[in-house]
């Protein structure tokens, strides 16, 4: 079973080169895997994780104790059947649980910071392909991701055609629309605008800008789930109390789970990489990458695709998983699509919703 | 195997026949992915479907099969010119907001469509409308004229008259009553529901 073990890391034997110009030498990828690789290594199924994610999609978190983010859904018998595939999941570069990031440490000896090069989803896809290079894998059965995850699984389909025979997509978009930005801008300003964040420069002085990511979440947190969720969830009630303190305190239930969100995940998150992971995919547009239509990214590609989609996500809409079908209709690719009727808003991916389950068997197992 | 497999519509065993094996087929409105499934199983076919609802949309992806949750309408111009060899278009002309731009998008998709629909001159019909003054209500069009998906009623006669304005020939035609074949003479009266396959 899952061990609370360590990730395995490897380092890329050569620089990455990146979107922005600059390359990354001696990048540091740390990755789990679960279940057997095949003779053939023609098993292997990357995970891609979302924003504040990391490698432990099937177990426990090091730091929280916390059960894998999606052991719903991996491991031995469940819908991503860890007795049939071999899945793997790597920490994104720019994150801050073992790949390299801000938060590693620079050519000089001390963390890079803000010296740290601005990244791209497209950045990301290039180190977990020149690490699935370092593992041998030509080929995946199929790359998944939901929410950033499926940013990168399509961009990996656009740019490394050849690599995946498969690709799930939930709850995502090929591009980050001016509201996805304009929250994620307001969790960046949170950050700088905390003293302790200090330009960046925080990992020596012990002081690191906990309000500041912790308003982050919780902005970004409310995009994650529907009105209809928060609704049923807190509603108006008061939280511990009979009635309304007239103060600031967290009156409500909903302001009490909100800060409770915040705060926790300041214990396992790295601010800096906040900035640098929400700038990736703020700049994610897959059609500007390929001549400005989006048909024309999947144009050599020879994998089949499922699209999902929630009917409450408000954060990645229906309308813009339509968008990529469409795009891959005209390119002339095999896509299955349906919008899934649950009531959790963007999260649903993560959640229990069966007829996710049945969907993505169907994909995996045909 | 042919024999294990659940029984088509006698329509759809028709099409199933007459499609080549290895080719190419969009199947429109395409259920719950019956006639895709038999035609990737018996033809090798690579099939694509198209279906408004989604709960039909989920058991064909979980069957295997290529669906995507679409409005037939408005989602057929994203598809490319003569991307398919075949574009099916079963019991679904007659919900269409225009059936005549249907064909047109059928035709310009796939070199060769098939299209079937209840025929509304059916005798029981034009009997239920003469006799009782009643909007039909019958074993193949069950549902009442306030719910029905059916918004453009069509006969045997108005769909080849259609075809011949819109520039489009006729290769073949078969009719059904009570789920079995019939012959031609006299269709537009006997004939439940009808099948043309078409082309430009």
């Amino acid at each position: 079973m899952a061990s609370a073990a360590p990730s395995n890391s490897l380092v890329l034997p050569d620089p990455l080169p990146l979107d922005s110009g600059a390359a990354l030498t001696g990048v540091r990828i740390a990755y789990e895997t679960y279940g057997a690789l095949d003779a053939d290594k023609s098993n292997a199924v990357l995970v891609c994780h979302a924003l504040t994610m990391d490698q432990y999609v099937a177990s426990p978190h090091p730091i929280t104790g916390k059960p894998g983010w999606w052991e719903q859904s991996v491991g031995p018998g469940k819908i991503i059947d860890t007795d049939r595939y071999h899945v793997i999941c790597a920490n994104v570069i720019g994150s801050c649980m073992g790949s390299t990031g801000p938060a590693s440490n620079g050519p000089d000896g001390t963390p890079y910071a803000m010296d740290f090069p601005v990244i791209t989803i497209r950045d990301m896809v290039r180190a977990q392909v020149a690490m699935l290079d370092a593992m041998g894998i030509e080929r995946l059965y199929c790359v998944i991701g939901g929410s950033m995850g499926g940013m990168q699984a399509l961009s990996l389909a656009a740019n490394f055609p050849e690599r995946a025979d498969r690709v799930l997509a939930i709850a995502t978009t090929a591009r980050h629309s001016a509201q996805n930005i304009a929250f994620h801008e307001v969790g960046r300003q949170a950050i700088m605008a905390d003293p302790a964040w200090n330009g960046g420069d925080y990992y020596a002085s012990g002081k690191t800008p906990d309000n500041g990511l912790a308003v982050a979440r919780m902005a970004a947190h409310i995009t994650y789930l529907s009105e209809e969720g928060l609704t049923e969830k807190f509603g108006r009630r008061l939280q511990d109390r009979e009635e309304k303190t007239f103060g600031f305190d967290a009156d409500f239930q909903v302001e009490s789970y909100l800060r409770y969100q915040g705060s926790g995940f300041t214990q396992r998150f790295d601010a800096n990489s906040y900035l640098y992971i929400t700038r990736a995919m703020d700049y994610f547009d897959l059609a500007e990458e390929h001549g400005g239509t989006l048909a024309q990214a999947f144009a050599g590609t020879t994998a089949r695709f499922c699209v999902i989609s929630f009917d409450t996500d408000w954060l990645y809409p229906t309308a813009e998983s339509r968008h990529i079908v469409h795009a891959l209709n005209a390119a002339g690719a095999p896509v299955s699509f349906v919008e899934l009727s649950a009531p959790y808003g963007h999260d649903s991916f993560l959640l229990d919703v069966p007829a996710l389950d049945r969907v993505m068997k169907g994909f995996l197992d045909g | 195997m042919a024999e294990q497999r659940e029984r088509l519509r006698p329509d759809l065993e028709v099409i199933l026949k007459r499609i080549e094996p290895g080719s190419r087929a969009l199947d429109v409105g395409c259920g719950d992915g019956a006639l895709m499934a038999a035609l990737v199983e018996e033809k090798r076919v690579d099939a694509r479907g198209i279906e408004i609802d989604g709960e039909l949309v989920e058991r064909c992806v979980a069957r295997g099969l290529s669906v995507v949750q679409g409005d037939a309408d408005r989602d057929l111009g994203f598809y490319p010119d003569g991307a398919f060899d075949y574009a099916i278009l079963s019991q679904t002309l007659q919900t269409a907001a225009r059936p005549d731009h249907m064909l047109g998008e059928l035709l310009r998709v796939g070199r060769r469509a098939f299209v079937s629909f209840p025929n509304f001159a059916y005798w029981r019909m034009r009997r239920a409308l003469l006799v009782r003054g009643r909007m039909p209500v019958t074993r193949h069009l069950p549902v009442s004229w306030y719910e029905t998906a059916n918004i453009h009623h069509v006969t045997v006669r108005d769909f080849e008259e259609l075809a011949r304005d819109l520039g489009i020939a006729i290769e073949r035609r078969w009719f059904f009553t009570r789920e079995q074949a019939i012959a031609n003479p006299g269709a537009n009266w006997r004939a439940e529901y009808a099948l043309f396959e078409v082309t430009r």
